[in-house]
């Protein structure tokens, strides 16, 4: 069973505090779609809103045409993994898998059977009569997978659900839900602070911040034309130039910045939205170059990222970060152009 | 290679494990002496001060109403500390902080005053069976111990679990029940015992509340003291200590001391 989850003009405050604002949110049937943003951004309060912790002060919650808003959570028949794995310390694997099978009143052997099917899919099959405390934490977060499949929900949520592992073990585990929940055809909603984690594992992917989605779309919409200044920058374009397009010659643009310098921007690669517009560019989209129509620059500090050198570099519109070739290193004080690479630059209305 | 302890480090240990168990030691003592005074060292040995306490029913009476208040005293307490903690320990950030704070307040009252306000309140006011007036009084008494033991339990609880049952189709009020109170056990069982052993050598609020009829083994043993000064004193306080300790002993094997302590 398939079905999609929507989020309808929801507000939600934390006593007198406004935490979410007329969010909306669409997951499609068997799609993963995460919240990432910073702490404090909305994403968990989202989260604890459709498992049933929280009531919105305003709006509607619906999974597929069952209207969630005020059922008790008990009610949602929701699979939910948590940060910190929350098994019950004091049952055995065997015991954490088949609790929600017990609560919905599934007797012994059908339960056990249920339950060691789903411990063996995640691999743990040797482990069923452990304690949760004679566990890894990558054994333990398998448990909490198992533990939110076995009911067969219509929709998986996580919590931060890498959080408390190791690097290595983190890309294994998220390549190991995304599996799981694929072969399910599961629909998901996944919260992390992790870019690297929440483009790698979803379909789509909302930016929040303050209560609000940012910018809703895929990892490579939003990698690569980011919506605003808030997601151009959560997602790496550090440098934001403001400018202004004063005339258009053939087929460029020529954009004029603070101090009065100016540069040509070929139409075919940028596509100019406002009269006055910011410039945002990754340190690699600014190619640090001896000659050629650029921004001015003198260069600063010279940092060795392995690829390439970065330059700390000072021009009419500020200290900005840009990358240079390894064939030619430049010395601290020399003065070159920065050219904006259109691959690793968007231009956004300012 | 040994550190070297300084000598003084040594006598001061030693005083004070003297001063600590010299008593003990003495009044054990003096329970096994044949003589019908308080002696030490004893003379001559003999249990009979033991069988005595067996022989005067007014003992035998008290010793059975002392356990059964402690009992049932630390069980009233319980069902309404319980509850209290869990809601400080699950509501931390949304309760005002001075509540944990008033669940303290019968530790913090001098027992006398609380032994004094509750006989003007409970057994005079509200004309409360003895009985039923001890029972609210040892509650009251021992109160801090089981809110302030089981909600250290709980503070360390990971609420999140409870979360999970609810998620997986367990109503609140059950996961209580199966998932949070298993995992406070060990607490609830030291506040228990912390709160049973507290109750049971009270003298200070049994005094205001005991009455004809009835009366607690502590204020029994006051009782004897003014009439006989004999080593069954002894040997009853002795045989409280000795149920404290073993009491004590089987908190040390099962959950061990440093619990009573965090």
């Amino acid at each position: 069973m398939t079905v999609s989850l929507s989020l309808s003009d929801i507000t939600a405050h934390y006593g007198s505090t406004k935490v979410l604002e007329d969010l909306n949110l669409h997951v499609g049937e068997g799609e993963l779609v995460s919240l990432l943003g910073a702490s404090g951004c909305g994403k968990t309060t989202t989260l604890r809103l459709v498992a049933g912790f929280l009531e919105p002060t305003t709006g509607t919650i619906k999974l597929g045409d069952r209207d969630l808003t005020r059922l008790p959570a008990h009610a949602r028949n929701i699979g939910l993994v948590f940060q910190t794995y929350a098994l019950f310390p004091h049952l055995t694997v065997r015991e954490n898998v088949a609790f929600g099978l017990k609560q919905r009143g599934i007797g012994g052997a059908e339960r056990t059977r249920r339950a060691d099917a789903m411990i063996e899919r995640v691999g743990l099959s040797a482990f069923a009569d452990r304690h949760p405390a004679n566990l890894s934490g990558g054994q333990r977060q398998r448990v909490a997978l198992a533990r939110a499949l076995v009911i067969e929900p219509p929709l998986l949520m996580f919590d931060e659900p890498l959080s408390n592992l190791d690097a290595k073990l983190r890309v294994d585990m998220r390549v190991e839900i995304r599996r799981l929940q694929q072969a399910n055809g599961t629909t998901a909603l996944y919260v992390t602070h992790d870019q690297e984690e929440a483009f790698s594992i979803s379909d789509r992917v909302a930016i929040m911040n303050a209560g609000q989605i940012m910018q809703l779309d895929t990892p490579e919409v939003l990698y690569s034309r980011p919506a605003n200044a808030f997601v151009a920058d959560f997602v790496g374009f550090e440098n934001m130039i403001p400018m202004t397009a004063v005339s258009e010659a053939g087929d460029a643009v020529r954009a004029e910045m603070a101090g009065g310098t100016s540069i040509e921007l070929p139409k075919s690669h940028f596509t100019v939205p406002s009269r006055d517009f910011i410039l945002a560019a990754r340190p690699e989209g600014l190619l640090v170059s001896a000659a050629g129509d650029g921004i001015p620059t003198t260069l600063g500090l010279r940092t060795y990222l392995g690829r390439a050198y970065q330059y700390q570099c000072e021009t009419p519109a500020g200290e900005v970060k840009a990358n240079g070739p390894l064939a030619q290193p430049f010395d601290s004080g020399a003065n070159a152009v920065l050219i904006p690479q259109p691959e690793q630059c968007c231009l956004l209305s300012a | 290679m040994r550190q070297k302890t300084h000598p003084l480090l040594i006598a001061f240990a030693a005083l004070t494990f003297a001063f600590l168990i010299g008593p003990l030691v003495i009044i054990i003592g003096t329970s096994l002496s044949e003589t019908s005074y308080l002696t030490f060292p004893p003379e001559g040995l003999s249990l009979k001060w033991y069988e005595n306490i067996f022989e005067i029913s007014a003992f035998r009476r008290t010793m059975v109403t002392s356990f059964i208040l402690a009992v049932g005293g630390t069980a009233l307490s319980m069902a309404i500390g319980i509850p209290a903690a869990y809601a400080m320990a699950r509501y931390r950030v949304q309760l005002p902080a001075f509540l944990g704070n008033i669940y303290v307040l019968p530790i913090l009252i001098p027992e006398i005053v609380l032994g004094f306000s509750l006989m003007k309140s409970v057994a005079i006011g509200a004309d409360f069976p003895i009985m039923a007036a001890l029972f609210v009084g040892h509650a009251l008494l021992v109160l801090p111990y089981c809110v302030r033991v089981v909600g250290a339990s709980l503070n360390a609880f990971d609420f999140s679990i409870e979360e999970a049952a609810v998620s997986l189709g367990c109503p609140r009020w059950k996961a209580f029940f199966l998932v949070v109170l298993p995992n406070v056990r060990a607490g609830i069982i030291a506040g228990f015992i912390l709160a049973f052993i507290t109750s049971l050598n009270d003298v200070s609020i049994s005094i205001f509340l005991t009455g004809p009829g009835v009366s607690t083994l502590p204020i029994q043993l006051l009782a004897h003291m003014e009439q006989f000064f004999d080593p069954t004193i002894a040997a009853v306080s002795v045989l409280l200590m000795f149920v404290t300790v073993g009491v004590m002993a089987i908190v040390e094997r099962t959950l061990g001391l440093t619990f009573l302590t965090k």
